[in-house]
């Protein structure tokens, strides 16, 4: 697989430095807290890590749909160039589903059940450009039948209750593919869904993807999908990325002890009749992290140095790690 | 269709059991015979009503008896005006229904947009104006809120008549007021006495159906479509908070009427609550019964409506019934 | 949340919990004061009322009518005025309030009471007795409350007694409903499968484990049904429907005055109605309060 260098392409989307946190009645939760990376056009990235790692709200940041008690509170988001933070509220609206699209985690809970699938598809055609409603809605049979929705006609004035999960997040897919958007951020679209529906809408979407030449952000807790699809990997823990890099070397060669925690605990044919190996300890409280670098209390490597705050360095060509002590991560 | 028919049936048997009610409480509780006769009637003439009404009978003769005549529309004569019961009530029904269509426009037309703005921004001044201002809409009586309203607007300001309905034009053989500007002004203040119950309980509903949906996930696929914010709560978060909202009106339509009583008796509008009212006060009980009988028909009716619309409104429960 | 956080809350006594939560908001506390206030002035009436307005003989129709600030014949101020029959309006307002809170009370309790002990029971039997309970219930709540206390009024006539008998029947309806979906909620607890298992008495069951851990809600809807209690009293007494007229409660001060409110009289009617809407209002905001505070889903 081609790993694209970075400085090949003019990145799409480039966010630097980003900080999103929450102002809670407890405290301030840094649920994003100086998080940078860029996707190419026609690149995977694959955001991963635990609930309550951050990679949803980075995603919900760059689409601005933050909600209070949630902020941007620094950084930049470049689309083409563009600081997303800077943007009016209007200017973004003209962004959203247009060149930047989102699908959402559960397909149950992302279509509004009182409405029809025609009025949700046709009303998002027509949010970007004039259309009268009967060209609108020929968009969204061809929408429908695109990702794979048999008798889209007939379907098309159903409401989403009367569709499986899977097809319902097939339709949240047509409306996010209805604009050709340059950027799709993908929340964790399979998590919900059964194992063969998984790879169908996978498959369905790289296919897409590489058709439209789309860039795509893929959201996700589960690394043997981001190695199926991803280009690249971002591993995000406490609200930080600590380690980036082409698929390949980050998933046989990791240099993060929580990187390589995650490997470790996904179940593997190459591995069978080994014990299953898990990370200690619990998700760490964003109110009360440990000073200096947030894994070191579940760490098996950690040492007095870690009560510092280490760097993102580069441990090899386009491999980015946040550690003190990467070589003791092969040693393991 | 088949649940239809099951909750047409049911209707038909709560209107049944009521009139079993209604017998009781008119001709076992009080002395049939000074419910039936007039006071002033001579000992002949009782003798002949009891004959004639079959008060001789065993009682569930004489309970059939009401019912076959309930059935043909025959619930007595009124004393006071010597009319048929009935027909009393029925002339006076649509002025009442006017007052009450009118008042629970009045509170959709008012509380959603209310509820709207307090769901919007919570924390906004007006907002938390706007949720006081309910509390107090509970607990106001509504006769001394009309007492009130006449004092400002009609005795000091001056601005709107206090009493009556003004003047009425015809439709469909029936006098109404909100057809004439005249008619209108009188409607004004009785209406919006009426509505200030609903307001706030509509209001209420509104707002909560809002923060509910809001932090929905379909919100905020909306809004990543790129829709605008005028599309976004105007159809996604009303149409899916519509459905409490309506089936609440609904069913408080029927309370609606009920508290027209206290309503019309304040601004002497002429409709069948200040009848009953004015029938309780003399015991004229044929038109007190004839009220009864028509309350609990347009009650039952009311509910069969309000659930016909449910049905219609929600997706979801008409497949759950079809399925 | 921190053990420490969650070790203070557990230490604070149950009532020192509530009583904080209840603090929380402003307006409850508000609503206590005000509640607290009406009451005394119920309880303490007959003394702090210049005259009795209900004995004949110390009013004057000379005193009828006058506007708030006269000086009665008797020699004290009318500080609210007087109405058409020489009554010291505040007076009339201090036993008026009276007889409004103590219909209200009266009648939510008694209504509390046998609701609350037929819910039980439902849940607990069951049985074809229980259906047609529910049924009843179900029936009556299809109704205003408004309209069947009319209509009951209609056939019983006015008095206190009749009025307190009307508002018992129509609210019992409502506490019966509360208690049996409470009870129903409990009795699939362990605690009551446990006590059961114990084979305790039924009645021990009921009153010792059941009804404590049913009263939050029946609590809350007691205390609101004082409030629609004294609403109703009034618009039936202001009706005509309600209490006699020699006792006039604050609905029938207000019904009376309201002739003379046209011709700018208003002092009769005003000052009954802002002390009945001050009552129903403090009792409205303690018992919303409590709610929130009370219900286990908002609740600690």
């Amino acid at each position: 697989m081609q790993a694209l260098p970075a400085a090949a392409t003019a990145p799409i989307l480039e966010v630097r430095d980003l900080r999103t946190h929450f102002f809670m009645r407890a405290g301030v939760v840094p649920a994003v807290d100086g998080v940078s990376f860029g996707v190419a056009p026609g690149e995977v990235l694959g955001l991963v890590g635990e609930s309550g790692s951050g990679k949803t709200v980075t995603g919900f940041s760059v689409m601005r749909l933050v909600e209070p008690p949630g902020r941007i509170v620094g950084g930049k988001i470049l689309f083409r160039g563009r600081d997303l933070a800077q943007l009016s509220e209007r200017a973004m609206r003209d962004l959203r589903g247009n060149r930047i699209a989102m699908v959402f985690q559960d397909p149950m809970t992302t279509l509004n059940p009182v409405l029809r699938i025609d009025t949700q598809l046709i009303e998002a055609v027509r949010a970007h450009g004039r259309t009268s409603r009967r060209a609108a809605r020929a968009r969204a049979v061809e929408a429908m039948a695109m990702v794979g929705i048999p008798q889209p006609e007939e379907r098309l004035s159903a409401y989403p209750h009367q569709f499986s999960g899977g097809m319902r997040q097939r339709i949240a897919i047509a409306i996010a593919l209805l604009h050709r958007p340059e950027l799709i951020i993908a929340d964790e679209p399979t998590t919900a869904l059964d194992v063969t529906i998984q790879a169908q809408i996978l498959a369905e979407v790289q296919r897409l993807a590489r058709e439209h030449g789309t860039a795509l952000l893929w959201i996700t807790h589960d690394l043997s999908v981001v190695a199926g699809l991803a280009d690249r990997v971002a591993v995000m823990y406490a609200g930080r990325i600590v380690e980036s890099g082409a698929v390949d070397r980050v998933l046989d060669h990791p240099r993060h002890p929580y990187t390589s925690g995650l490997i470790e605990s996904v179940p593997s044919r190459n591995r069978r009749g080994a014990r299953l190996r898990q990370i200690p300890g619990m998700t760490p409280n964003l109110l009360a992290l440990p000073r200096g670098c947030a894994f070191r209390t579940r760490c098996p490597h950690a040492a007095d140095a870690c009560a510092a705050e280490p760097r993102l360095t580069e441990t090899a060509p386009g491999q980015m790690v946040r550690c003190f002590y990467p070589e003791r991560v092969t040693a393991a | 269709m088949l649940w239809l028919l099951h909750r047409v049936i049911q209707a038909g048997f709560v209107v049944l059991a009521m009139t079993v009610l209604v017998f009781v409480a008119v001709n076992v509780v009080g002395n049939p015979a000074d419910i039936l006769i007039s006071p002033q009637a001579d000992q002949a003439e009782r003798a002949r009503v009891i004959a004639a009404f079959g008060l001789d009978q065993p009682l569930w003769r004489q309970y059939l008896h009401f019912l076959v005549q309930a059935a043909h529309g025959n619930l007595g004569r009124s004393f006071v005006f010597n009319q048929p019961a009935l027909q009393l009530i029925l002339q006076r029904m649509p002025a009442t229904m006017e007052l009450a269509v009118s008042a629970v426009l009045l509170s959709v037309l008012i509380g959603i947009p209310l509820g709207l703005l307090a769901g919007l921004w919570p924390d906004a001044l007006l907002s938390r104006a706007v949720m006081a201002g309910s509390i107090l809409g509970f607990s106001l009586p509504t006769f001394w809120v009309g007492l009130m309203l006449i004092m400002v607007f009609a005795v000091q300001l001056g601005w709107l008549p206090s009493t009556g309905r003004g003047r009425t034009a015809l439709l469909f053989g029936v006098p109404w007021s909100f057809l004439t500007l005249d008619g209108l002004r009188h409607l004004l203040l009785p209406a919006l006495n009426l509505a200030l119950f609903n307001i706030s309980l509509v209001l209420r509903l509104t707002r909560a159906g809002v923060r509910e949906v809001l932090p929905m996930d379909y919100i905020r696929f909306a809004r990543a479509k790129g829709l605008s914010p005028a599309r976004i709560v105007g159809v996604h978060v009303l149409k899916a908070i519509l459905m409490p909202i309506v089936t609440v009106v609904g069913l408080e339509f029927g309370s609606t009427v009920a508290f027209a009583v206290v309503t019309e008796s304040v601004f002497a509008w002429p409709g069948m609550g200040k009848l009953i009212i004015d029938s309780i006060g003399v015991l004229d009980r044929p038109v007190i019964a004839a009220y009864l009988v028509i309350i609990v028909l347009l009650f039952v009716t009311i509910n069969l409506v309000v659930d016909l619309l449910y049905t219609a409104l929600d997706p979801r429960v008409r497949s759950d019934e079809a399925g | 949340m921190s053990a420490a956080l969650a070790a203070t809350a557990d230490d604070e006594a149950p009532f020192r919990r509530f009583a904080r939560r209840f603090a929380d908001s402003k307006l409850a506390l508000l609503g206590l004061a005000l509640l607290t206030l009406i009451l005394l002035a119920a309880l303490l009436g007959p003394s702090l009322a210049p005259q009795n307005p209900y004995d004949l003989a110390q009013l004057d129709i000379m005193d009828g009518r006058l506007p708030p600030g006269s000086r009665m014949g008797a020699g004290f101020t009318a500080w609210l005025g007087s109405d058409d029959q020489g009554r010291d309006m505040l007076s009339g307002i201090l036993y008026g309030l009276r007889i409004s809170l103590g219909v209200g009370i009266a009648s939510a309790a008694a209504a509390g009471l046998i609701g609350t002990a037929l819910g039980l029971l439902v849940a607990w039997r069951g049985g074809w007795v229980a259906g047609a309970i529910m049924r009843l219930v179900d029936l009556q709540l299809s109704f205003p409350a408004f309209l069947v206390a009319l209509m009951v009024l209609a056939l019983l006539g006015r008095g206190v007694l009749n009025v307190v008998l009307a508002l018992v029947l129509v609210e019992w309806s409502y506490c019966a409903r509360t208690a049996r979906s409470a009870a129903l909620a409990e009795r699939r607890r362990e605690y009551i499968e446990a006590a059961e298992g114990l084979a305790l008495s039924t009645r021990r069951i009921l009153f010792r484990h059941l009804l404590p851990n049913c009263l939050p809600p029946l609590i809350v809807i007691g205390t609101m049904q004082v409030a629609r209690a004294i609403a109703l009293e009034a618009t039936l007494s202001f009706l005509g429907l309600g209490v006699p007229v020699t006792e006039p409660s604050l609905g029938l001060l207000i019904a009376s005055g309201y002739q003379y409110m046209l011709s700018g009289q208003y002092w009769m009617s005003v000052y009954p109605g802002i002390a009945l809407l001050l009552a129903i209002l403090g009792i409205n905001l303690v018992g919303d309060q409590l709610r929130d505070v009370l219900n286990p889903r908002t609740g600690t």
